[in-house]
């Protein structure tokens, strides 16, 4: 009575078992080869770009001689676009998070908001430069400011704050809610004592993340019709100006290798802003988030 | 009122104050108009939405005031900088997008998918906290960044394969955008991969699985709603995706099956003609919201499709 065929279960094992260890190191390779690719991106920039960086190139304005140019239109241009993104984006999405979670009732209407929001997020950038290149640069006559090109990048950011404000309210434990009611405190009073300050380190981590990415986006920009080389700063916010990404962009799209290597000086520069803050939103997601 | 009181009305305690607070005096103003402002900035979201969707749709009309639908849906030159008329057929435009995506899809596909694979069925907890933060990193750089790299670094190394090779092509911009995209997929399906209960990858194993077998043939099944949904986000991502070809790819539409040679997507497109000086008003500034209208219409028909596979989909254990 042999109801195993042992020479058939080794035979069948063996290619089994070298397609489990075969396949085990194809897959690693392939996420060993992005990690790599990675890698690759940030040597080839940083070796490229690293001469180009010193205190001269973030002082100077961008000019044709490639050794006189710098960046620092485009930096203060970025300072400009962060400080309309940061409080518009902000408010719009907090309150707009706020509603969703602590007023909205379970119908139709907040059902859209969600829908549309999901959806908003999934609209490419270039179509947010469109809405407002009509709206705010032509209808509003904003033109190509500091202001236009903020809100326009308010928009785009917003689904992002919302959502993470959203995650944020919705982990504040209801005991706190109901403890604050039972104090007889009102619904309102409740929201801003109570439920924001516990949120807190949820939104800015969101919000972070958000302005990070509205700082790295050049699309829109370039179809609301920013000017890529600016000589001088912005001084209010209805003034012209250029921000980093489109000072790279202006760089690159120029076929000399010296503006090149700017370019790599530039995307430094945006890196290390962008590495700044990311740290930033890790630190307050560790050190104030509370576990409840 | 109503609103605010909506649902915290179990709270008999909380009413009573309430209503004591009422007849005492105005205070409750901020109390009641809150719940309106609130509602307003929830409103601007959907403005948004409407407002994309207007100006696309009057401008589009513009536009076709000046060249007939037909010749935009079916015609087969883009070429709207002659001094006299214009040919505006959208087809090049949408062949060159179509050849990026694929690219980009050809090369996101299988490693996202080998690394979502790894971290979720061999990767230890360890490797796994390393490596998914690297991960998010990559889908952090901006696009413009990769642009950069497509021309400077992908693209020499690619004319040193293929000599052939223009300077502007289908092909690196394509593989950079693949690499672009390759982290959402693969994050995307690693969370998808990793809601499958370990029930049913014991239950595998106990049989005499090897681990492979548990991965293709269980693991993968089971989280294929949320594998795909996170390919075709990743692909309209790609389609979308404007920086990378208005750097790498060139401006020269056109039709042709090539991808050696320079084509132009529609968001290099409106790229192009917002760079240069096109009066306000005429066709050629018309025409870039009608490629927009035609690329919105994709994404978005890419986002509704995914989230349909989720919701009709998904298996719930």
């Amino acid at each position: 009575m042999n109801l195993i065929n042992h020479d058939s279960v080794v035979k069948r094992m063996k290619p089994r078992l070298s397609k489990n260890i075969f396949s085990k190191w194809i897959f690693l390779a392939l996420t060993m080869f992005i990690l790599l690719i990675l890698g690759v991106l940030l040597y080839r920039i940083f070796s490229q770009g690293f001469g180009y960086l010193d205190l001269q190139f973030l002082q100077s304005l961008p000019s044709r001689k490639p050794e006189n140019a710098g960046v620092y239109a485009a930096l203060i241009g970025t300072m400009w676009l962060m400080a309309v993104v940061a409080p518009v984006s902000l408010l719009l999405g907090v309150g707009t998070a706020i509603y969703l979670e602590e007023y909205a009732k379970d119908n139709w209407i907040s059902n859209f908001i969600k829908v549309n929001i999901s959806n908003l997020a999934g609209v490419p950038s270039i179509v947010f430069g469109l809405l407002g290149l009509t709206v705010f640069v032509r209808a509003l006559a904003l033109g190509t400011s500091v202001l236009a090109a903020g809100l326009t990048m308010s928009l785009l950011v917003l689904p992002v704050i919302i959502v993470a404000s959203q995650e944020a309210i919705r982990a504040v434990p209801n005991q706190l809610r109901e403890a604050s009611f039972g104090l007889g405190a009102t619904k309102w009073q409740t929201i801003v004592r109570i439920v924001l300050p516990a949120a807190i380190p949820g939104i800015l981590t969101g919000a972070i993340l958000a302005l990070s990415r509205a700082i790295g986006e050049t699309a829109p920009l370039v179809v609301l019709g920013m000017p890529l080389f600016l000589a001088f700063l912005p001084r209010t916010v209805l003034d012209s100006m250029t921000v980093l990404p489109l000072q790279i962009y202006n760089w690159t799209s120029r076929p000399q290798a010296e503006f090149h290597a700017l370019a790599a000086a530039g995307i430094i520069v945006l890196l290390f802003m962008l590495i700044v803050m990311n740290s930033i939103a890790v630190l307050i997601r560790n050190k104030f988030q509370k576990r409840y | 009122m109503k609103l605010a009181t909506q649902n915290t009305n179990s709270f008999s305690v909380q009413k009573m104050i309430q209503e004591k607070k009422k007849r005492k005096s105005a205070g409750g103003i901020t109390e009641k108009i809150m719940p309106y402002i609130l509602f307003f900035t929830a409103a601007v979201s959907v403005l948004t939405t409407i407002g994309i969707v207007l100006t696309l749709i009057f401008e589009t009309f513009l536009f076709f005031d000046a060249v007939s639908i037909k010749e935009f849906f079916t015609g087969k030159t883009w070429y709207p900088f002659s001094e006299t008329n214009g040919s505006f057929g959208i087809l090049p435009l949408v062949m060159g997008t179509l050849k990026v995506s694929l690219i980009a899809a050809i090369v996101a596909v299988p490693i996202g998918l080998a690394s979502a694979i790894y971290l979720s069925e061999y990767a230890s907890d360890r490797t796994r906290r390393i490596i998914k933060p690297i991960l998010e990193v990559l889908a952090g750089i901006p696009t413009i960044v990769y642009g950069f790299f497509a021309l400077t670094f992908v693209t020499p190394i690619l004319r040193d394969i293929i000599p052939s090779l223009e300077i502007f092509n289908a092909l690196s911009p394509g593989i950079v955008i693949g690499i672009m995209i390759t982290p959402m997929i693969a994050s995307l399906s690693e969370d998808a991969m990793t809601s499958v209960p370990n029930a049913m990858r014991e239950g595998a194993l106990a049989l005499g699985s090897t681990k492979f077998e548990v991965a293709i043939k269980v693991v993968l099944p089971a989280a294929v709603s949320g594998i795909v949904a996170s390919i075709v986000l990743a692909i309209s991502r790609a389609i979308g995706e404007t920086m990378i070809v208005a750097v790498a790819g060139g401006s020269t539409p056109n039709l042709e099956w090539n991808l050696t040679g320079s084509i132009q997507t529609m968001t290099a497109y409106i790229v192009q003609v917002s760079q240069g000086d096109v009066g306000y008003g005429t066709t050629i500034y018309y025409s870039i919201y009608a490629v927009g209208m035609t690329l919105f219409v994709f994404t978005l028909v890419m986002n509704l499709f995914a989230q349909y596979i989720t919701r009709r989909f998904r298996e719930a254990y």
